[in-house]
């Protein structure tokens, strides 16, 4: 059977993705299982324990406040953890060769690792918000904003596991990121408070970390308030899927880190 | 197109500053069995990283099958089966996954590549593992298993960076014979080996680099007619007059051993006794002095 070079470039990426995706579901102890674990102890905790003291934030209560950030925390950090990680120990056994050989193009290897990494994100979100119910009953204020947020934020910090991983020399390169910029800013990024609580210097601050937008705009489709205006939000995440994007193209077209 | 594979002034100088190619000029006509020979590091390996998207080229032209790198590198990968001299894929995967993986990356689905795997790893003897991790498998085999991984993306030009490094002699006879099938059912062929009689084998054209030039391109048939004569080291009691083995170029060595040189087809038996009786000697061992590959080599840089 002949097919035209565009179904060939698709049938690659589906088998990319499918290649990843396989990868992530037969190690689930390690990928799927540990967002359950420390979430659970967030709702214990902060929701339940500490909660139980706090107040109402805009009329919800403070285990329900803390929800969807919790999902998203997991979300941010599986889609980047889980494409850095891949790619880089595909370039450390060399197997990226099998790619590179290839006649796919490299849309064809940005769209294979963000689709997988973006559905490890997924994935982890849901199970984080599965538990969740077992602590507090879910709200849906706007479906299609959950939707949009989740998906472009799991796709977003995919595409920066895969800069990640094209630029990473040693292993101890891909826990950077995660551990000193993308957790920190994810704390401070209203995960557990809304930012009008906050002094006013703090509150300023809190308005260049890109995160806090994605988390508020992703809690308005549950509660209908948000921080910050989710149309900027909304514009942030197709900022940075497009810069990361060209950055993308930029290195795999050079060669960076794959090619000598 | 009847090139498969066609080279100007290709140059290659890495980041370190390592000149690793220094304008090779090559052609690789469609259906040949071709050999590239060389010393370790005379830039066989950049030469076909550079041809199948591994290694960015400093300068100069290729093309394969007619698909230019620069402009349709990727049309140009399609052509191409490789095999490379290391490893290179990944320990946890199986066997058949790894195979089926590169056929999806060229583009041929799951299911229909399925049949011809199978095929593969039954002609190459790896069917039995297709469900092990490829970790699993001894170093020949995994040598097999990236020449299935080649083969199921359905290549006009494959390409064997030292395909039978650590592969047993039967094996090797099995995979010249699988080599030579597929060539002449209209497979190119390059290869790279440091093994002259598998050029002798397989093998109509070679060229033979250096330092990152071509020094001789040339038919097997030319090339080997070089080695006409060929050294043999021969252990005596003591060398005494060798005057009279003039006619066969024998050189003293030392006290118990001299050289000399024969045509192919001498009778060896007849020889040795005609030296023992002309001089004296008696002999105690004699062998064929060294590598050939590394004789051709000297000959062609006199
Ligand atoms: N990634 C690299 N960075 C720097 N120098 C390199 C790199 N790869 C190869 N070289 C150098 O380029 C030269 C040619 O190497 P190459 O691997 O092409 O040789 P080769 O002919 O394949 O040798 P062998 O028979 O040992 O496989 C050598 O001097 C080598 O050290
Ligand atoms: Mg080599």
């Amino acid at each position: 059977m002949t097919r035209s070079t565009h179904q060939q470039n698709m049938v690659a990426m589906y088998t990319l993705f499918r290649k990843e995706v396989v990868r992530f579901l037969r190690i689930w102890p390690q990928t799927l299982f540990p967002p359950i674990i420390t979430q659970s102890l967030y709702f214990l905790i902060f929701g339940k324990f500490i909660g139980s003291q706090i107040s109402d934030i805009n009329g919800v209560s403070y285990m329900a406040f803390i929800v969807p950030g919790l999902v998203m925390m997991s979300v941010i950090n599986n889609s980047y953890v889980n494409v850095a990680g891949s790619f880089f120990s595909s370039k450390f056994q060399r197997s990226v060769e099998e790619l590179l050989v290839s006649p796919a193009p490299n849309w064809v290897i940005v769209g294979g690792y963000a689709f997988s990494g973006a559905l490890r994100g997924i994935l982890c979100g849901l199970l984080v918000f599965a538990v969740s119910v077992f602590f507090t009953r879910p709200v849906i204020h706007h479906f299609g904003y959950i939707m949009v947020f989740i998906v472009l934020t799991a796709v977003v910090f995919a595409l920066g596991g895969l800069i990640n991983g094209i630029l990473a020399k040693k292993f101890d390169d891909i826990s950077i990121v995660p551990t000193f910029i993308l957790t920190p800013l994810t704390y401070l990024g209203g995960v557990f408070y809304s930012i009008s609580l906050l002094p006013g210097v703090w509150r300023t601050i809190s308005r260049v970390n890109p995160i806090l937008y994605m988390i508020n705009g992703f809690r308005y489709g549950f509660y209908g308030f948000s921080d910050v205006n989710i149309l900027l939000s909304f514009l942030i995440l197709i900022l940075f899927a497009a810069i990361f994007t060209a950055v993308i193209f930029y290195f795999l077209g050079k060669g960076t880190g794959l090619r000598s | 197109m009847n090139q498969a594979i066609s080279i100007s002034n290709l140059v290659k100088t890495y980041a370190n500053g390592t000149e690793a190619l220094k304008g090779i000029d090559l052609q690789v006509e469609a259906g040949d069995f071709f050999a590239l020979l060389g010393a370790n590091g005379a830039g066989k390996t950049t030469i076909i990283g550079i041809l199948t998207g591994l290694v960015n080229k400093t300068g100069g032209q290729a093309s394969v099958f007619g698909h230019d790198i620069d402009h349709e590198h990727n049309a140009a990968k399609r052509m191409i089966g490789v095999v490379p001299q290391e490893m290179n894929f990944n320990q946890f995967e199986k066997v058949e996954d790894i195979v089926l993986t590169e056929a999806g990356y060229f583009g041929i689905p799951r299911a229909e590549a399925a049949s011809e795997c199978e095929q593969l790893l039954k002609r190459l003897e790896l069917w039995e593992k297709k469900s092990q991790p490829s970790r699993n498998l001894s170093g020949g085999m995994k040598r097999r298993l990236m020449i299935a991984r080649a083969l199921i993306t359905r290549p006009r030009l494959l390409i064997l960076d030292e395909p039978t490094a650590g592969v047993d002699v039967e094996l090797r006879y099995s995979m010249w014979d699988y080599l030579r099938d597929l060539n002449r059912n209209g497979l190119t062929v390059l290869l790279t080996t440091h093994y002259l009689e598998e050029v002798e084998q397989m093998c109509r054209n070679a060229a033979m680099i250096k330092d990152g030039k071509i020094i001789t391109n040339d038919s097997v048939r030319n090339l080997v007619g070089i080695l006409e004569k060929e050294t043999y080291v021969v252990h005596v009691d003591r060398v005494t007059d060798i005057g009279p083995l003039a006619d066969i170029n024998a050189q003293r060595v030392d006290d118990n051993t001299f050289t000399m040189e024969l045509s192919k087809g001498t009778d060896i038996a007849a020889l040795l006794n005609k030296v023992s009786q002309s001089t004296g000697m008696s002999i105690r061992d004699f062998r064929p002095q060294g590598n050939r590959m590394e004789k051709l080599f000297l000959e062609l840089l006199k």
